[in-house]
């Protein structure tokens, strides 16, 4: 100090300014505590599970080898254009969203290009965070801190029913969008059980974007056929048939990736779903089936027995990595989201075949993206024209064509889509629709939590009466009931 | 005692306070000016949300809807009553023994090897402390993709016929955690290094030379002399690396929760219960049990600090 000419007096005045200023600037900052809880989601993007996974439709891949528009097409239609009356808005409208990925990133572009033609006059902000526990958790902890603080953002991405109900709903933070629904008639065109999932005290409460089904089995067509299976098997049974047989050529039938919590709760979910039906399953969270019912024991028996046939290294893949293992033919099969084949395409892999997973054939699985509309938002028409956009016949057809999913109209035009989307499409609208688990549709997330804890634990110690006392605790907890 | 007079030069003395009194004028004045609002800061977003988080600790708020009722210490038998939570406390346990014993032996020792008086010490020790400067995100991935049981080191140990080194790393059950440790202490070692090479040039040249006239060999010169005389050094590094393993998140974070939650920390279970599970009073319960916990560390350390500020 003293080298520097510096007198203690004068560096003890000059700190002293330093740090009083450095404080009342960061006082007057009340985006401050969500900056900092940035930080680490910045940091670790890769890492995250399910938000890594759902992604990826990477725009780049190998197009020629690419059977359909996904992976590297592109959507044509005519510009949006303003119906009769159209308000436009001005100012901000800032969107949190946990899209940053291929595919993700090109849809949610297509939501803001027809937002930005309707409204030019109004700013997009673009508040995307990626990674974190479970889908969107970095997200979901700088939006619940956001809300929590009265400065929520115009609109947020959310799985549609639960996890907006349990988290923002009834917490009384949000606004119910019945007549938004009435006015632009999407009581009409939306079909009638996702409208229900969607409700809370017979109120709609966020606008769906897209459906995704979860219960889908995605298999390595070459390795099947090397032993001699050529249909997708239809029971349990039948898939450790071809467990077997692989098994003895030395390998794994099912890729598991379960680093953290997630993926197994995702598949056994599937396995519950194949042994109580749509309604036992249904029923598990209005407290119509008991999660005691010796039917979860089977289907918990079936969950710890299909680890036999999984990837050894199981406890060490994250699920971010789960579509390399079936890209590089290390595993023969995975039970996944149909957020899976645009990657497996993209990355040049196009040998594989689908079928619903064991035992849920006439069965939909179900998780919706939705936006909602958060009380007291600083540009309300803003937020109103957002939702309106995320509705239309228009965005909806674009944005479920770069997302991998289908749209939540049943009204829209599939000639663009992927055989396979064209097939979900079909399903869609003659299937039974049940919500998942994992995605948030089907229960609250603390009870999403408990579940995903009690199979992960299932999937190291293999303890079916554990896991299923842990999931009548995490039911009661939760307070299932019509 | 002995130690005292041999201060690594880590403390800095209390300086001499006149008799005059002088609060408001001088150096005081702007010394008070300088520290109120570090002062402030401190109190209201570190002691007042202590005193908070007890609080909630004690309410009925496990949903998104803020309910403050007072439900005792329900939250506290549900949370030891926890699997999850009983096996994050056996984890701190291992965590702590594995980080705390490695960073202090490696960190002594690669402090007695640079005191040596070797040619470009100063290249060394800039690269033994450089993984201090990582964070703990980039340390927790490189970890992750190192002690991958099909890759990596065991990749690496069966390319040089050394299967027996094999592991399965932090996918075992029951000691991931300590693997986890290893990644914990790669990183923090070069600190602890750092400390003990302060020491080791606070300890005079003298007192080695007499104990060596006196008959030490240099082993018994370690064992009698100069690890006694850095005990206080110990003592700081016992206290930064236990609390290291008591608020450790990112490796948890980036690693995963492993097999059965092997490699899971309290610190992950809060942020999760708090910011997944919505139910702020049981994560507030956790943020308790680590403040107790480090009570426990940082009670002694500064009650022995306040004994030489006296001295």
């Amino acid at each position: 100090m003293q080298a520097a000419g510096l007198t203690k007096r004068r560096f003890l005045r000059l700190a002293a300014l330093g740090t009083a200023s450095a404080f009342v600037a960061a006082a007057c900052s009340p985006a401050a505590p969500p900056a900092a809880t940035q930080a680490p989601a910045a940091a670790k993007p890769t890492e995250a599970p399910a938000a890594a996974a759902k992604p990826t439709q990477p725009a780049a891949a190998a197009a020629g080898a690419t059977p359909t528009p996904i992976g590297g097409g592109k959507f044509t239609a005519p510009a949006v254009t303003a119906p009769a009356g159209y308000k436009q808005a001005t100012g901000k409208l800032e969107i949190f969203s946990w899209w940053t990925s291929g595919g993700e990133v090109e849809a949610l572009d297509y939501l803001y290009a027809d937002y930005r033609t309707l409204n030019p006059q109004s700013e997009v902000i673009n508040s995307a965070i990626t990674g974190g526990t479970a889908s969107g958790g970095n997200m979901k902890a700088v939006l619940q801190t956001r809300m929590m603080g009265g400065d929520a953002p115009e609109s947020f991405q959310i799985h549609l029913g639960h996890e907006l109900i349990d988290n923002h709903v009834i917490a009384g933070r949000m606004e119910p969008l019945d007549e938004l629904y009435a006015s632009e008639g999407w009581d009409k065109v939306f079909p009638k059980g996702l409208i229900e999932i969607a409700s809370y005290q017979g109120k709609p409460w966020s606008v769906p974007v897209n459906i995704h089904r979860a219960n889908v089995l995605w298999y390595n067509k070459q390795m099947f056929a090397d032993v001699g299976v050529t249909e997708a098997p239809k029971t349990w049974d039948a898939f450790f048939d071809v467990g077997e047989k692989l098994k003895a050529k030395g390998q794994p039938l099912i890729g598991v990736a379960e680093s953290s919590p997630g993926f197994w709760a995702h598949v056994t979910e599937t396995i519950l779903i194949s042994q109580l039906g749509a309604d036992g399953y249904r029923g598990l969270f209005t407290g119509t089936t008991k999660w005691d019912d010796k039917r979860v024991a089977d289907a918990l028996n079936i969950s710890a027995k299909a680890l036999d046939y999984a990837n050894k290294d199981f406890t060490s893949v994250s699920w971010g990595d789960i579509n390399d293992l079936m890209v590089g033919g290390k595993v023969a099969s995975i039970i996944q989201g149909d957020w899976t084949p645009g990657v497996l395409w993209s990355k040049g892999f196009n040998d594989f075949g689908w079928a619903p997973a064991p035992g849920n054939a006439g069965i939909y699985d179900m998780l919706s993206d939705s936006f909602g509309l958060p009380m007291g938002v600083k540009n309300r028409d803003a937020a109103i024209n957002w939702l309106k956009v995320c509705g239309s016949k228009h965005a909806q057809e674009g944005f479920n064509f770069y997302k991998g999913s289908i749209p939540a109209r049943t009204d829209a035009d599939f000639s663009q889509y992927t055989p396979y989307h064209k097939d979900a499409a079909k399903d869609w609208s003659t299937n039974q629709l049940v919500p998942s688990i994992v995605h948030g549709a089907a229960a609250k997330d603390s009870f999403n939590v408990d579940y995903q804890t009690a199979i992960n634990v299932l999937a190291t110690k293999k303890d079916v009466a554990a896991a299923q006392s842990a999931l009548v605790k995490a039911a009661k907890d939760a307070d299932f009931r019509a | 005692m002995e130690t005292t007079s041999a201060k690594p030069g880590l403390f800095v003395d209390a300086p001499s306070v006149s008799r005059r009194p002088r609060w408001l004028r001088g150096d005081m004045a702007i010394a008070v000016l300088v520290l109120s609002p570090s002062i402030f800061a401190v109190a209201v977003f570190i002691y007042s949300f202590i005193v908070w988080s007890f609080f909630i600790s004690g309410t009925k708020w496990n949903s998104a809807v803020v309910d403050l009722s007072w439900v005792g210490l329900d939250n506290w038998v549900n949370i030891f009553t926890n699997d999850r939570f009983q096996t994050d406390i056996r984890n701190l346990v291992l965590y702590a023994a594995g980080f705390m014993s490695q960073c202090i032996v490696l960190g002594f020792l690669l402090a007695v090897l640079l005191d040596q008086k070797i040619k470009s010490e100063s290249v060394f020790r800039t690269i033994f402390i450089f993984p201090f400067a990582v964070s703990g995100i980039v340390t927790g991935v490189v970890w992750r993709w190192l002690m991958r049981p099909e890759a990596g080191l065991n990749l690496l140990f069966s390319s040089v016929g050394l299967d027996f080194l094999k592991s399965p790393w932090y996918t075992d059950p029951n000691w991931g955690v300590v693997a986890v440790s290893v990644a914990g202490a790669w990183q923090f070692s070069g600190y602890v290094m750092a400390l003990y090479l302060a020491g080791l040039r606070g300890i005079s040249n003298d007192i080695r030379e007499a104990a060596l006239i006196d008959g030490c060999n240099t082993f018994t010169l370690y064992r009698r002399v100069i690890v006694p005389l850095l005990a206080p050094v110990t003592f700081t590094a016992v206290v930064l690396t236990g609390m290291g393993s008591i608020r450790v998140f990112d490796l948890p974070a980036v690693i995963g929760t492993g097999a059965a939650f092997g490699t899971d920390a309290l610190a992950f279970h809060m942020f999760s219960l708090t910011f997944t599970s919505l139910r702020y009073a049981l994560g507030a319960t956790i943020a308790c049990v680590m403040i107790i916990v480090s009570a426990f560390l940082v009670v002694p350390y500064l009650r022995s600090m306040a004994r030489e500020a006296e001295q």
